[in-house]
């Protein structure tokens, strides 16, 4: 066991799959002697020279679509987005190029592109910089969506989308890229399938999924929760796409109450597409209906008063008292 | 004729000639010099650099050239002929484009690799595409069609621009394959054993038009490009026309002087001289293959029919303007010289004619037995590995498809409760 951040095990990761795979290479704007804007990628550049450490022209489209041209020619290309915000010029060739090449190709051509965006609020950034996007992809066929909240599954998730066929995009919860965790560079263990969700804690008067940056918040609210005698199983659901239901319904047979948390706004989000699942799979179990916390159907607020809008632990707690009224 | 031709010489749309020459004042800089060497006289032309390129082209490569030609006009028509005979959705027809599409796709090697974007029939067929399978994607059996690998010419993109991204990005990973083989090569070397044999250097052509010009991944593509010298040729057909918008309106400069900002060499060829477009492609190719990297091509040509079955050119442009350009047709010109010089018989032609009509036989009869796919294949395609969701969805399509075997159609059963009611007196 080792002992690191979240962005210092995503630079190992990074580090094990460039020495694992020669045609793996890193792509994005400042990544090489700058090491990135949040230092992801430090010193990599250094191990491993400027062609596969590329820094790249600013421009997103040209990231995602030369990384597709690499990957048609055999190569493993990870692209860093600099900012949550910043992914939009590179929309395109995500969703309508990347997301489709092997459907199109009749399963012809794959091209296992991987995708690192930083992404969510409570960094007192600028705007563009704080966003949460992910159901804007996870309603795009042919991708895969994981999210890493702790140093372990960081290390190994980003090592599994770089050996996955399939383009994968990682969403990485940049304000919790400094919470340190212990990291088994040996083995996986349990982090062996990154798109199943993990049961961090168990319950049996609710549960609570998260993914992210909320996990911790999930779980804070699970431990203040307890102090009043309720027992609130948390579930880190790691993938978005696919989504690991199974885990989510044996949770909810079990508790029959739920609370589904993300930053993004709820509305279209991945919260109501879980409840909507959910109320399908375990109608019979739930005692209260699903209830999602996440932000306001709002562009992202300024930086003052990001507190009101990002999910924490009181609200979650809200809500739960909201399940648990029923 | 005369070699490197300004453009307000040759374009026969005196409109057009004015605007250009206009923004070109403003820009106080000289007209487009157009590399022409077969002009539509079917006279031979002399041209410093690619004449060198030109006379490379034995008498049964030129008629190679013109077969290619002929063939995929003839193609054109059949294909337009099955769509109006509604056997497939939509065509998008070449014709008038043919010499810079075989002159283009006839320079490339082997080992290129082309990305058309949605026009380039005759880039498929110098590339060995079986038309047949070509017209899959406009049948609405696939969004494919063939196989890429085997001909390394990509599928058509239809989203514009956005190949010329994927082109630069496959020309950056023919760079590091090269630096790859170079090292393992050196490695063999320094343990005395023996290294595989050093494969052709090859290159990448991206193919767009003057409406995809705008497109920011063109510019993005091209930045690419520029900064890590890659291997690729820009071939864009500036055929006059985005669907109703004249290229005016895309551009106030010769589009292969955009070539200049991005730092390397903008030609201007007649894309309707097959002799030049090949000539100038070869010479673009090899540049590329040198690692001496990109190079933009702007064929100037014209799309004498429609953008798509669906489009109706009468709306925007004169029936003058489609006949000024028809006399510079790159079939004839070339017929003129094969004939004039003595490289071609009677004979040849009419077995040019007599291949057409087989290959439009073997077009329509080919294209009403193209296999519309089980909706299954689209499960089976939409992931490389094994998706919950996916299999979760199939698994229900497949009870739901259960539920009526035995049982006519939906719309059948409806229409027979509806008669049915009706009987009943609701």
């Amino acid at each position: 066991m080792t002992t690191m951040t979240i962005a210092k095990a995503i630079n190992e990761g990074l580090r094990a799959a460039l020495t694992d795979n020669p045609k793996s290479l890193l792509m994005g704007e400042d990544i090489g002697a700058l090491g990135g804007v949040y230092r992801v990628t430090d010193g990599l550049i250094r191990e491993f020279g400027s062609d596969r450490v590329v820094d790249t022209p600013l421009a997103e489209s040209g990231i995602i679509g030369t990384a597709i041209g690499l990957a048609l020619r055999g190569y493993t290309p990870v692209c860093e987005i600099q900012f949550d915000g910043f992914v939009f010029p590179g929309f395109n060739q995500i969703t309508t190029q990347l997301a489709k090449m092997h459907a199109r190709s009749n399963g012809n051509l794959t091209v296992p592109v991987v995708i690192r965006i930083p992404y969510g609020g409570g960094i007192g950034s600028v705007e563009h910089h704080s966003e949460s996007p992910e159901a804007l992809f996870a309603h795009t066929a042919g991708l895969r969506i994981i999210t890493p909240s702790n140093p372990h599954d960081a290390y190994w998730m980003i090592q599994q989308a770089v050996e996955c066929q399939d383009p994968v995009i990682v969403f990485e919860p940049k304000r919790r890229y400094w919470l340190k965790g212990d990291v088994d560079v040996e083995s996986p263990g349990r982090a062996d399938d990154p798109f199943k969700a993990h049961v961090l804690r168990v319950g049996t008067d609710a549960t609570i999924v998260a993914y992210g940056p909320l996990v911790p918040v999930a779980l804070a609210a699970a431990n203040a929760a307890e102090e009043d005698g309720r027992s609130v199983e948390v579930i880190d659901l790691r993938s978005i796409s696919p989504l690991d239901f199974d885990t989510v319904t044996a949770s909810v047979e079990k508790t029959g109450r739920l609370i589904v948390a993300h930053e993004a706004p709820t509305f279209g989000g991945i919260g109501g597409e879980i409840a909507a699942r959910i109320s399908e799979r375990a109608f019979h179990s739930l005692e209260a209906p699903v209830i999602r916390v996440g932000g306001f159907h709002m562009p992202y607020p300024v930086a003052k008063v990001e507190e009101d809008y990002l999910p924490d632990i009181d609200r979650i707690l809200e809500a739960l008292d909201r399940a648990l009224s029923y | 004729m005369g070699t490197h031709l300004p453009a307000t010489e040759f374009d026969g749309t005196a409109v057009d000639d004015q605007r250009e020459a206009d923004a070109e004042a403003v820009m106080g800089e000289p007209p487009a010099q157009m590399v022409q060497l077969l002009g539509p006289d079917g006279k031979l032309g002399f041209d410093p650099v690619y004449t060198g390129y030109a006379e490379k082209l034995t008498p049964e490569k030129l008629q190679g050239l013109y077969a290619d030609m002929a063939a995929i006009r003839r193609f054109d028509v059949e294909a337009t002929a099955l769509q109006r005979q509604g056997q497939l959705a939509l065509w998008v027809p070449l014709t008038g484009q043919e010499a810079a599409q075989i002159g283009s796709g006839g320079a490339s090697q082997p080992q290129d690799y082309i990305f058309p974007t949605y026009r380039e029939h005759g880039v498929a067929l110098t590339r060995n595409v079986d038309l047949a399978e070509l017209l899959r994607q406009f049948r609405g059996v696939s969004n494919g069609g063939w196989n890429p690998k085997d001909t390394n010419f990509h599928l058509y993109t239809l989203v514009l621009a956005a190949q010329t991204l994927h082109a630069v990005g496959y020309a950056m990973g023919i760079q590091r394959d090269q630096k790859l083989a170079a090292s393992s090569a050196a490695a063999s070397q320094a343990a005395g054993t023996e290294s595989e044999a050093a494969k052709p250097n090859a290159a990448v052509i991206a193919y767009f038009g003057d409406g995809a010009s705008s497109e920011g991944d063109v510019h993005e593509s091209m930045v690419f490009a520029s900064s890590y010298n890659a291997p690729v040729v820009f071939f864009c057909q500036n055929n006059h026309w985005a669907i109703s918008v004249p290229t005016n309106v895309q551009t106030r400069v010769p589009l292969s002087n955009r070539a200049k900002g991005y730092g390397f060499p903008g030609i201007r060829v007649d894309g309707n001289d097959v002799i030049a477009v090949h000539a100038v492609t070869e010479w673009a190719l090899e540049h590329a293959r040198q690692g001496k990297g990109p190079v933009l091509i702007e064929a100037f040509t014209y799309r004498v029919g429609a953008h798509t079955t669906a489009d109706d050119p009468t709306k925007y442009r004169e029936s003058a303007e489609e006949d000024a350009w028809r006399a510079k047709d790159p079939l004839a010109r070339l017929e003129k010289y094969l004939r004039s010089e003595g490289l071609a018989d009677e004979a040849f032609f009419a077995k040019v004619k007599a291949d057409g009509d087989e290959l439009a036989a073997y077009v329509r009869r080919t294209t009403h037995d193209l296999e519309t796919p089980d909706i299954r294949s689209a499960f089976a395609n939409t992931y490389v590995e094994a998706h919950p969701l996916v299999a979760e969805e199939l698994a229900w399509f497949e009870a739901y498809s259960a539920g009526f075997a035995g049982e006519e159609p939906a719309e059948e059963r409806h229409a027979v409760t509806a008669q049915a009611s009706q009987k009943a007196g609701h």
